[in-house]
């Protein structure tokens, strides 16, 4: 497998203005530093807390928002430079949004919204209304039944089906899922996460799928990563990620998840506190605050994504040797 | 019987409401029956437009009167909640039954300290005065596990973190020790690991307080961390009810079957297909007859397109209305 996303060092801060003059107050760091690959092909999992910078991650990586820093290079090509320009780029990724009512123009019917992007991508209009047809067969929704319809006339589950034909009609090769299902009835969520699996297959796609639903990202993806206040906590293939967690975040996130088994209920909260606001995140690693195992070497040095065997990547001070952290030893070891 | 019949805190029979709009009537909650007694967890169970948030809020008796049409009878601790006037709800409110939201910013008045607010229930339902009413606050918010409680006190609602304003609006709703909370998905807005925290801390207000609770909630995952006992609610009607391990272990009717299984609970095999339950939940203005289910049911039956099944015994304490249930209920039988 080769890398169809790469994302090198990519930053994002927004001012926040206030006071007299309207001079800049603070700051949020929403995006710090991070870097990440996405192979051709696969499906990467994104999971985090509220203000975790995950979807801020999703629309930098689209270039709807442009980065204050880092590089983002598509199938080897930089984003952004002459070997791509954006157009080029939103030809070969797409992105399917949280609220299905809010990303389509309630004045088009599915048909032209469908579409709407190869046409201005230079496809004849015939030919994009064919395509428009075959996609919502695609998608589940017969073409005769809904092409002349409006967003308001259809349900929750129909519109994510029809954003995800949208994204569909140019054909890209790498999609964003932004808290896709999330506001779907589970009912709902079920059939529309089967027709991503199935899309995925016949289309050849890869995936960068995100979500705060921990159990929804382990049946999607093949790795997963986890984020934390700005930064990458831990990045790994699924099933060793949710076994064995090296990050102690992602150990909490997971036994955070309700117990489905009404014998073994949770006893005691893993983390306690809410996440700190990512104005003013902590000194050295962010997660100390909440972190059951911090210790000084925490609050004076900020542990950077490394290596733990050949696939997987932490930031925790007690996945180093030598990093100081009295821990170190016993779990790197 | 020789012990005399005791009333349960919470009896509900053949519960009707009915929204009306112009030219529409939306039938919201269809005949729900059901009883609760003292420090019982109920667990209600649905998607969106099932009609579990209007059940708790027509026991609180919130819905606008002139276009909800309520129908069948409600009494909660021996009293008539139907037939309460203005005056009685008010006494009725906060002091026998409170209710917690799922949005705490807008349970809370933005103008008024998180003091103020629990001072001010506790000065109308017990007739204390500010002094002792801000120590009862003061209590409450150490009673719900809030850092630096005396400091909160003084806080306004917006100055709190997400967590923190669930916890201030627990300790609001409970200041009177009502005999009965109403949880209204309180946390479903909140993030994973603040979730779990507000789960514990109501669980354990529960055992301590002895009072009932009626938790709504679409994640089965939440209803089995704090409940004893789950209805299942779909179109406005019960569809199954049972004790918490025989519904999650063996649930009866096929659309509990299939929101399980749409649960993507963990050890759905990777690449396997979530058995989905086909189409989407119906419209409550045109609701078909017969059960509501049966447009999306792969044992769908002519029966059941036609009469709504009665309610059948499945286990001790587990009743479910299907007409699959009641064709096993008479071959046992036989």
């Amino acid at each position: 497998m080769s890398a169809l996303l790469e994302v090198l060092q990519l930053r994002k801060h927004f001012p926040i203005r206030g006071g007299l003059l309207n001079r800049q107050t603070a700051t949020v760091r929403a995006v710090d530093d991070i870097s990440f690959t996405v192979e051709a092909g696969e499906t990467l999992g994104v999971v985090g807390e509220s203000g975790c910078g995950k979807s801020t991650t999703a629309r930098l990586a689209m270039h709807l928002i442009t980065p204050d820093e880092g590089t983002i290079v598509f199938d080897g090509r930089t984003v952004g430079s002459s070997q791509m320009p954006l157009r080029d780029l939103r030809r070969q990724m797409q992105m399917v949004f949280q609220d299905s009512f809010a990303s389509l123009n309630p004045r088009l019917t599915i048909e032209e919204s469908i579409a709407f992007g190869p046409q201005v991508h230079g496809t004849p209009k015939a030919e994009a209304r064919e395509r428009a047809r075959d996609l919502l067969a695609k998608v589940g929704l017969n073409p005769a039944q809904f092409i002349r319809r409006y967003p308001h006339e259809l349900s929750g589950g129909q519109r994510q089906r029809v954003n995800i034909a949208r994204a569909l009609a140019l054909r890209p090769r790498l999609v964003i899922l932004d808290e896709s299902v999330s506001a779907l009835d589970k009912s709902v969520q079920a059939q529309v996460l089967n027709l991503l699996a199935d899309l995925k297959e016949e289309f050849g796609l890869t995936y960068l799928f995100i979500s705060h639903d921990l159990h929804v990202v382990q049946y999607m993806s093949d790795r997963v990563m986890v984020m934390y206040l700005g930064r990458i906590a831990e990045v790994g293939p699924v099933r060793a990620l949710y076994e064995n967690p090296l990050h102690p975040y992602t150990r909490g996130l997971l036994s955070a998840m309700p117990s489905l088994d009404p014998d073994k209920r949770t006893s005691a909260a893993p983390l306690i506190g809410d996440p700190p606001n990512p104005i003013n995140p902590p000194s050295g690693c962010r997660f100390r605050t909440r972190c059951p195992h911090a210790e000084a070497v925490c609050a004076e040095k900020e542990p950077v994504l490394a290596a733990v065997g050949t696939e997987r990547l932490a930031a925790c001070h007690m996945v180093v040797a030598g990093s100081g952290h009295s821990k170190a030893a016993e779990v790197a070891a | 019987m020789n012990t005399p019949i005791k009333e349960s805190l919470v009896e509900v029979r053949d519960l009707t409401v009915r929204f009306e709009n112009n030219d529409a009537a939306i039938h919201a909650v269809n005949g729900v029956s059901f009883s609760l007694e003292r420090g019982e967890v109920l667990g209600i169970l649905g998607e969106s437009g099932s009609g579990k948030s209007v059940t708790l809020k027509t026991l609180m008796r919130l819905l606008p009167a002139r276009k909800t049409k309520l129908g069948g009878s409600m009494r909660v601790a021996g009293q008539d909640v139907m037939a309460m006037d203005a005056r009685a709800l008010t006494a009725y409110r906060g002091k026998v039954v409170s209710m917690i939201f799922q949005e705490p910013m807008l349970a809370f008045d933005p103008v008024f300290t998180i003091g103020q607010q629990i001072g001010e229930a506790v000065i109308k339902h017990e007739g204390l005065s500010k002094a002792e009413a801000r120590k009862r606050a003061l209590q409450m918010l150490e009673r719900v596990q809030i850092p630096s409680a005396a400091r909160r006190l003084d806080a306004y609602p917006h100055e709190l973190s997400g967590g923190m304003r669930q916890r201030a609006m627990i300790a609001l709703a409970l200041a009177c020790k009502p005999a009965l909370l109403l949880a209204d998905e309180p946390t479903t807005a909140l993030d994973a690991t603040v979730q779990i925290q507000i789960l514990l801390l109501l669980r354990e207000l529960q055992k301590e307080l002895g009072m009932a609770v009626i938790f709504v909630t679409h994640d089965v995952g939440v209803a089995v961390e704090v409940s004893d006992r789950i209805a299942v609610m779909y179109a406005g009607r019960f569809i199954e009810t049972g004790d918490i391990g025989a519904l999650i272990r063996n649930p009866r009717h096929p659309y509990t079957q299939g929101l399980l299984a749409a649960n993507v609970l963990p050890g759905t095999a990777r690449g396997g297909r979530i058995e989905a339950i086909p189409g989407s939940p119906p419209n409550l203005a045109s609701l078909p007859p017969g059960c509501a289910f049966a447009p999306r049911c792969r044992h769908v039956q002519e029966r059941c397109r036609v009469t709504f099944p009665v309610a059948t015994p499945v286990g001790a304490a587990h009743t479910v209305h299907c007409i699959l249930s009641e064709a096993g209920a008479l071959s046992a039988a036989l």
